[in-house]
């Protein structure tokens, strides 16, 4: 008798335990490193993918709008995952995504934008990685949310999701 | 390419053969005699894991990009010696490791087994295989190592530069050891449970595997550590990390373990006990799995984290935990008759105590581990359980814990007659209260717990060293392996007590007086290397008698992807490490400096070698009289 009624506590404690563990594992543990001051853009000079003209940073970031910057290749599965986010967020008008891509052949990054549609304003060339060094990215994809101050307010490191999307949105306001 | 495909296809004949040798037991559970087919199978399924990983690791070496592993965990400018370790530096291929270790222990314990009894065999066998192909199916459906990537990308992703270190690089392989070993005690305690084999002869037999999983864990564990004092570069070699304690979880269960199994042995008791701590230290290296694995610890290397992975491993570990519950309410009927013959002054007693504390330790630090998950699922608050929780829990405990190891061993099998024959061991412990009191004095310092604690840890090493002169040399591995814990805990608490630290912003040219010593820097010196780009600091420190001691801390500047870390230099000395090393401040000339003087680290490295010779020692000695 008593050794069924530990059975039974034993029992419910276990899934007890499963339980909460089992929801441990919905909540995001993505740990996106904290950067409490904002961070000031670099200052590069690349290429542009389609022009094929040298372009500045200052020349990119010359509006009074927000930008976004998204590291992104063609060989790289989760940028093809994240890509209807971008586009997504193509659509609103407050906001200026711009390209940066990163160790990439230009004819395949042309094919992977005509074939998935393109949401960058502008795409700038970064052949050799060095821009991503700069901006302090840790892989791809990145992104990276520049307020009007041109002052790096968030990173997403990964791929972009629907909570991202929302959360960059709200940004914006 | 060619590799990739040679791999995948062998692991699913290794599920195929393992689902094979599953029949094969079964069939044979029921029959008469034991499957001759069930050892070729079993030696098939090794051989194809084994091809499998190879196939793996060459992918890894030939930077096959299209291979979804190697391009998220590797990069041509890596050195060949980290694109190998690379293979196990990741989820998918730690897991096929575990796979591997699984199938090689299961063929060893095969081969090693004849001697025993036949349904005892088969069915450890039926249990092991349960195991072996829940992790075929985890490894193939969920995170297959062998994802092709199309169009193949021309650059890896690279590996996490901090994890480029050589202690770290053989470190999992270890570790993995140590914790697969213990599935196979689990399995082997579930089949006995079964048959009511708990017994003298069962617990001779699974001592072996205990041994071998212990002595693996110790290393990995230590390996882990100092790769974390000289990488890491905070100057610790412990940190309470949640991923350092479900590590050392296991190697405190199975620490108990291998204590309550002589107790079984020798007098036949504790058979509930041994069975219990057999299922816990299985759980806990499952635990230990899941937490790491399914990225509920939070790490910046979680990037693709698939929950899928997470629901696999914990419903698995569920179903095992269930079982085990099941068989053991429904199988085991312990004789309570065996209790009549027990002493309090005995050595079974004593064992038994000191498995109290250990478990009581083991308590602590799940709870530690656990409770904020728990807490964050419950109510949502977000809390992080750090050293100083675990300090003020387990010091006060570690005293009681101590003096009992020093007596316990000293007491007879039974029961203890000769009292007046311990009269030595409280004249030691007289003498180690006043030796430490003695430090104090002199060092200046009055704290009543670290002078307890102190005083009981030199008592452990007293009596421990005691022990080598006794006539006696047939327990040689016990003396070996509780004078390295005695040292280990002495060094580790000289060590707290007696390092000193200054951190201070310096620039080129700058000098800083600490004590009584002269810190100069000196230069800096830039250099491009095959994937980092190096900055080298030169330091000068001068003591007062003019002993003059040169420091070259490094930063390093990695590529794929951008991390920097920095490389102390460590100047090790049998009695202190003088431990030196400089972070960049951004955007200014100055670099943050710290200097350490940590005695007795050394100590602590030797003293759990130390251990683990004590292990190997008994294993050698068990294969000597067979």
């Amino acid at each position: 008798m008593k050794n069924k009624i530990l059975f039974f506590v034993l029992i419910f404690f276990l899934s007890f335990c499963f339980l909460v563990l089992f929801k441990s594992l919905d909540s995001s543990s993505i740990y996106v490193p904290e950067k409490s001051e904002e961070r000031e853009l670099p200052e590069f000079v690349s290429t542009e993918l389609f022009l094929n003209e040298e372009i500045t940073s200052n020349e990119i970031f010359s509006g009074n709008e927000f930008y976004i910057l998204n590291i992104w290749a063609s060989w790289c599965a989760p940028c093809r995952e994240e890509h209807p986010q971008l586009m997504e967020l193509s659509k609103n008008p407050s906001l200026k995504i711009i390209g940066l891509n990163y160790k990439d052949d230009p004819k395949r990054a042309k094919k992977f934008l005509k074939e998935l549609g393109n949401p960058f304003s502008i795409t700038v060339i970064d052949k050799k990685g060095i821009i991503a060094i700069e901006f302090g990215g840790y892989g791809i994809p990145e992104t990276f949310v520049i307020n009007k101050d041109k002052k790096i307010i968030k990173t997403y490191i990964g791929n972009l999701t629907d909570d991202s999307i929302k959360q960059i949105n709200s940004l914006l306001k | 390419m060619l590799a990739n495909h040679i791999g995948f296809y062998s692991l699913i004949m290794g599920l195929l053969s393992s689902i094979l040798i599953f029949i094969f037991s079964l069939k044979s559970y029921q029959g008469k005699v034991i499957d001759k087919r069930i050892i070729p199978s079993s030696f098939f399924q090794l051989f194809f894991v084994i091809v499998s990983f190879t196939s793996l690791v060459i992918c890894f070496i030939i930077s096959d990009f299209s291979n979804e592993t190697v391009f998220n965990n590797s990069h041509t400018n890596k050195p060949i010696f980290y694109k190998i370790s690379g293979t196990w530096g990741n989820h998918e291929g730690s897991l096929l490791l575990w796979l591997l270790v699984l199938t090689l222990f299961l063929f060893l314990f095969l081969i090693n087994s004849r001697s025993e009894l036949k349904q005892y065999r088969v069915l450890t066998v039926i249990f092991q295989q349960v195991i072996i192909i829940g992790f075929f199916l985890f490894v193939l459906f969920t995170s297959n190592p062998f994802s092709y990537l199309f169009p193949k990308p021309i650059e890896g992703l690279g590996l996490n530069p901090i994890l480029q270190d050589p202690a770290l690089a053989i470190h999992p392989p270890i570790l993995y050891i140590g914790y697969v070993g213990s599935s196979l005690i689990f399995s082997a305690t579930l089949a006995a449970v079964i048959e009511n084999y708990i017994s003298k002869d069962w617990a001779k037999n699974i001592k072996l595997w205990i041994l071998i999983s212990w002595i693996f864990l110790t290393i990995g564990i230590m390996l882990g550590s100092i790769w974390a004092y000289y990488e890491l570069g905070w100057g610790g070699f412990w940190f309470w990390d949640p991923v350092e304690n479900v590590s050392l979880m296991p190697w405190i269960c199975l620490t108990a373990l291998l204590h309550c199994v002589l107790i079984l042995e020798k007098r036949e008791i504790l058979k509930s006990w041994t069975i219990i701590l057999s299922i816990a230290t299985f759980t806990l290296s499952m635990c230990g799995t899941f937490l790491v694995r399914s990225g509920i610890l939070n790490s910046v290397h979680t990037f693709a984290n698939d929950p899928s992975r997470g629901i696999f491993i914990l419903s698995f570990l569920f179903l095992l935990v269930s079982i085990s519950v099941i068989i053991f309410f429904l199988f085991h009927k312990e004789n309570q008759n065996d209790y009549k013959k027990i002493y309090f002054l005995s050595k079974e007693v004593s064992i038994l105590v000191n498995n109290w504390f250990l478990m009581y330790f083991l308590s602590v630090i799940l709870i530690g581990t656990v409770y904020p998950i728990f807490l964050e699922v419950l109510t949502d608050h977000k809390i992080s359980v750090g050293p100083p929780f675990y300090n003020k829990l387990i010091i006060p405990f570690l005293v009681f814990f101590l003096v009992f190891m020093s007596i316990g061993p000293n007491l007879k099998w039974i029961k203890e007659t000769n009292i007046k024959n311990k009269v030595q061991l409280f004249i030691f412990f007289l003498i180690s209260l006043f030796l430490s009191l003695f430090l104090f004095y002199k060092s200046g310092q009055t704290n009543l717990t670290i002078t307890i604690l102190l005083s009981s840890s030199l008592y452990l090493f007293i009596v421990t060293i005691k022990d080598f002169f006794t006539k006696d040399l047939y327990n040689l591995s016990k003396k070996i392996a509780h004078f390295g814990f005695s040292l280990l805990i002495l060094s580790i608490l000289l060590n707290s007590i007696l390092s000193k630290e200054v951190i201070v912003n310096l620039k080129v040219g700058d000098k800083f007086n600490f004590k009584n010593e002269k810190i100069i820097f000196n230069s800096l010196e830039n250099s491009r290397k095959v994937n980092y780009e190096s900055v080298v600091g030169s330091f000068t420190i001068e003591d007062d008698k003019q002993k003059i001691y040169e420091f070259k801390p490094e930063l390093r500047i990695y590529d794929q992807p951008v991390i920097i870390t920095s490389e102390a230099d460590i100047k090790v000395d049998l009695l202190k490490d003088k431990f030196l090393v400089m972070n960049i401040i951004k955007g200014e000339e100055y670099f943050n400096v710290r200097y350490q003087i940590k005695p007795f680290m050394i100590w602590i490295w030797i003293s759990v070698l130390l251990l683990a010779v004590g292990g190997f020692l008994s294993l050698y000695k068990r294969f000597y009289e067979k």
